[in-house]
């Protein structure tokens, strides 16, 4: 009896995933557990294990397809023994799950059978399913928050208030009428857009565009923080601190002391967060991820260095769980190992605040008349005016600073 | 010594008897403090006793109308003392009900004025609250809870210069009992309850004048709603006077002589009776709220999404944590606290844009969500459908096609924002809406659900028809 196989979800929210390679041909015997296929979301590279003993019989989605929907029929899987030739009965009877541009190796069936079929059934509000199709979000994977788990307009409008890294794209950016694109002069190498990167321009630019952010700066001097940090690493044996993460545990604590930055703007209401949950950028080849560290303000510097490390590497792999980049009410952008002095950061919806953090450097300072030498970092934090007022981020910073520069009370 | 309880309700109304229940079904000791009588305002002076007289006079108005219909009716007259009498008895059989439904959830009803006596321990992780009780027969008794829920109302917005006097000056209380009718009235504000009184006395052959401080009647209500309503109540014969302000009120044997400013004129009415409806305010005081943490902001007590005050397991709900000032949201209210102080999961915040409100006036007025000037203030992109009773079948065959149904929709996402009612037993319609508010319907629902013919619901159909230029009727 052959099997289809069917585009899972792999990310927990996506309706679409792409297929970057398989790894079977066509007519290849595969075993349980074994690989069969590379599959690509806008957060990381899942491979498709086969869950059944048999034949790869026929491909019907190949390399490198963008964007297939979610419990589209990708291949078929032969029963071992069974005869090639049911394929061509079998595909042809196959439904096809959605009208789809992605370019499909064999023939596809225009089908009959509504996807709802190939997907388990979403409790949903009519206005959620609407919202959700017209901002191409996917509904699967979505918490609700209605009555028995039912997805409504609220959770919804949250997910697409989400930080980058959480929101479920669906499909290319709805089409919006997009003028005639601009005929490039020279010669170029054009890099196709993934999901990831689509979503980065999309989140960027409507933060950009639609948060009044304001920018407040402040000089902190460090060099009590790198002695302390020395005299820790010194002791340590199975951590080793860096800058960064007394970076991430002052911020943390000073959200703690100044709740109000620890915020989200809605039309309803300013949400206050009652958890303290940091996220922390970090570059990877194919663009900006921000896994989140929660309870940031709970945890010790050890644990907190150790966790950001871990999450870091992983980004960096694209091998980060959905749950690690949702979330979170704070980001930390830190380009100081670039030899960044300092920069503004745009903020990461619908958080309200964002530390871009400089390079920690050598610089005259004036000490009671006087000209001395210190390590000074510039830190500038941008502020959407909407949740959190210039007061509120002055003192915010005012406390970071605090920490940073007087770094024994992190300790405690 | 204090009785322990789990939770203690001060005020026995829609809002607090409700929680007293809902509590005592979660399995709480629960305890009510009620100073005057169980059901509150709602049931024993506001409400149900004016339904039950403004039934009367739609029963009077439909004698008087009996001819329109073929049926002669001769030598008709109607007795104030009954109609009185049976508001009365209707309020008195459901207070007796409440009594009666506490008793079945065993709740200890404690009768008298309930107060915080001082601070709880603050030490504790549950500081248990005291509430002292000084009963009606002069003893006093000690509660003490973890949780209180404070639903003690409201109270009629007195007006500077103006002192009811209960005899020429009335406040729905002694409104709502005449021992005879005056010639004329003058009731001040015409909100829900100053149309009421309005179409009731109106009804029964009393001139009355409408007094309101706002460019409207019914300024809650959708600009639509006011006009219709302004034209329907001068038909009738009420004198309608809006962004009219009471210069001066003197009180004598004869009756009441107030100086009105209205627009540029002044003018001076005389009256036998007047009644004050403008507004109300919570009835915050005597509750010992200043041994608690508890805030008081414009007489109403200050209130989170769950009902919790500024102080750790005080609770307020109903009238007395703000508008809207109607009972359905009151009892609401008080699940949702109640479901929260139990820990239940699915514990829910009441969305404020879907209580619906209703006015029992004639014609009744029914609306629930956005009026379209606010849909329009809050960025919707707006759509309007609009029926009038005049074409719909049930009625015409009944007989009253005053009014009509106003739906407003988001035209992007098709959510149904708010729906607008005037006409025959539209309070009776409007939770069809209330529904498909909460169950976020879209155009595309409400389209697809059969209602019935002929019924006046047809026209909420074809009201959301109308929004999308696909009216059949009209």
């Amino acid at each position: 009896m052959s099997l289809p196989i069917r585009m899972p979800a792999i990310a927990a929210n996506a309706t679409h995933t792409s297929l970057a390679r398989w790894l079977k041909q066509e007519g290849e015997p595969v075993s349980i557990g074994e690989t069969l296929a590379e599959l690509e979301t806008d957060k990381a590279v899942v491979e498709l294990v086969a869950e059944h003993d048999g034949v790869l019989g026929r491909i019907l989605v190949g390399d490198a397809s963008n964007d297939v929907p979610v419990g589209q029929e990708i291949a078929i899987l032969l029963a071992p023994g069974e005869d090639a030739s049911v394929l061509d009965t079998v595909v042809a009877a196959a439904p096809a799950a959605e009208a789809t541009a992605s370019p499909a190796a064999g023939p596809m069936a225009v089908g009959t059978t509504p996807l709802a079929e190939a997907r388990p059934r979403v409790f949903a509000s009519p206005l959620a399913r609407r919202l959700a199709r017209e901002r191409g979000l996917a509904l699967e994977g979505l918490r609700g928050s209605g009555p028995h788990g039912r997805i409504v307009r609220r959770d919804v409008e949250h997910a697409l208030a989400a930080p980058i890294s959480t929101v479920p794209v669906a499909a290319p950016a709805p089409a919006a009428p997009v003028a005639a694109p601009v005929a490039p002069s020279g010669k170029w190498t054009a890099i196709p857009n993934n999901g990831m990167r689509r979503t980065i321009a999309r989140r960027l630019s409507e933060s950009k565009q639609t948060v009044p952010h304001f920018y407040l700066s402040v000089d902190c001097e460090i060099d009590r923080l790198l002695a302390l940090r020395t005299e820790l690493n010194g002791r340590a044996k199975d951590f080793r601190l860096s800058v960064n993460d007394f970076i991430v545990r002052a911020v943390a604590l000073a959200l703690r002391d100044v709740p109000a930055a620890n915020a989200s703007w809605t039309d309803e209401a300013i949400l206050r967060y009652d958890t303290v949950d940091v996220c922390v950028a970090v570059a990877t080849p194919g663009g900006l991820v921000t896994p989140v560290v929660r309870d940031a303000d709970r945890k010790g510097l050890a644990a907190l260095s150790t966790e950001v490390r871990e999450l870091a590497e992983r980004g960096r792999d694209n091998r980060l769980r959905p749950e690690e980049m949702s979330g979170g009410s704070f980001t930390i952008s830190n380009l100081g190992m670039y030899g960044i002095k300092s920069f503004s950061a745009i903020i990461n919806p619908p958080q309200s605040c964002i530390l871009a953090v400089g390079q920690a450097e050598q610089r005259p300072v004036v000490r009671e008349g006087e000209l001395a030498v210190a390590t000074v970092m510039s830190c500038t934090l941008s502020v959407d005016h909407r949740s959190v007022d210039g007061a509120v981020g002055a003192e915010f910073l005012a406390a970071f600073r605090r920490y940073v520069e007087q770094p024994l009370d992190m300790l405690l | 010594m204090s009785d322990a309880y789990d939770l203690i309700v001060i005020g026995g109304g829609p809002g607090g008897y409700v929680a007293a229940i809902r509590a005592a079904q979660l399995g709480l000791r629960t305890a009510l403090v009620e100073r005057e009588h169980l059901g509150g305002i709602c049931l024993n002076w506001g409400c149900i006793p004016t339904k039950a007289l403004l039934r009367s006079a739609d029963v009077w108005r439909t004698i008087q109308q009996a001819a329109d219909f073929g049926i002669r009716v001769e030598g008709v007259s109607f007795d104030l003392d009954a109609i009185v009498e049976r508001s009365r008895a209707v309020a008195e059989r459901l207070r007796k009900g409440v009594a009666h439904l506490m008793r079945k959830h065993k709740v200890t009803v404690v009768e008298g004025h309930g107060r915080f006596a001082g601070l709880p321990a603050r030490a504790a992780e549950h500081p248990l609250h005291t509430v002292q009780v000084q009963m009606a027969d002069g003893a006093a008794r000690a509660l003490a809870a973890p949780n209180v829920i404070l639903a003690t109302g409201a109270r009629p917005r007195p007006l500077p210069g103006i002192e009811p006097d209960g005899r020429r000056i009335l406040t729905y209380r002694e409104a709502m009992v005449p021992e005879r009718l005056p010639q004329r009235l003058l009731i001040v504000g015409a909100g829900a309850i100053g149309v009421e009184f309005a179409s009731f006395y109106r009804a029964l052959g009393v001139a009355v004048i409408l007094v309101e401080v706002a460019p409207r009647v019914l300024p809650v209500e959708d600009e639509e709603v006011s006009a219709f309503m302004t034209r329907a109540l001068a038909q009738q014969g009420i004198e309608v006077l809006t962004e009219a302000r009471l210069d001066e009120v003197v009180v004598s044997d004869a009756g009441v002589r107030a100086r009105i400013a209205h627009g540029s004129e002044h003018r001076t009415v005389a009256v036998e009776r007047m009644i004050v409806a403008a507004g109300i305010v919570g009835n915050v005081e005597a509750l010992g709220l200043e041994h608690t943490r508890v805030q008081v902001e414009r007489e109403h007590v200050v209130v989170d999404g769950w009902l919790a005050t500024a102080e750790p397991g005080i609770h307020a709900i109903g009238d007395l944590a703000g508008p809207p000032w109607l009972a359905h949201k009151a009892s609401h209210e008080a699940v949702t606290c109640v479901e929260r102080i139990a820990g239940l999961p699915h514990a829910h915040p009441l969305d404020p844009r879907r209580v619906p409100g209703c006015t029992y006036s004639h014609p009744q007025v029914a609306s629930v969500g956005l009026s379209e000037a606010r849909a329009r203030e809050l960025g919707h992109e707006v759509r309007i459908g609009r029926f009038p009773f005049q074409a719909n079948g049930k009625a015409i065959a009944m007989g009253d096609t005053e009014g009509f149904v106003k739906t407003v929709f988001d035209g992007r996402t098709g959510a149904l924002l708010g729906a607008h009612l005037v006409g025959a037993e539209v309070t009776e319609m409007i939770q069809g809406y209330a529904l498909a508010m909460e169950l976020e319907s879209t155009e595309l629902e409400l389209m697809r659900t059969v209602f019935p013919h002929p019924t006046q619901s047809e026209a909420m159909h074809e009201a959301v028809l109308d929004a999308w230029g696909q009216a059949l009727h009209i």
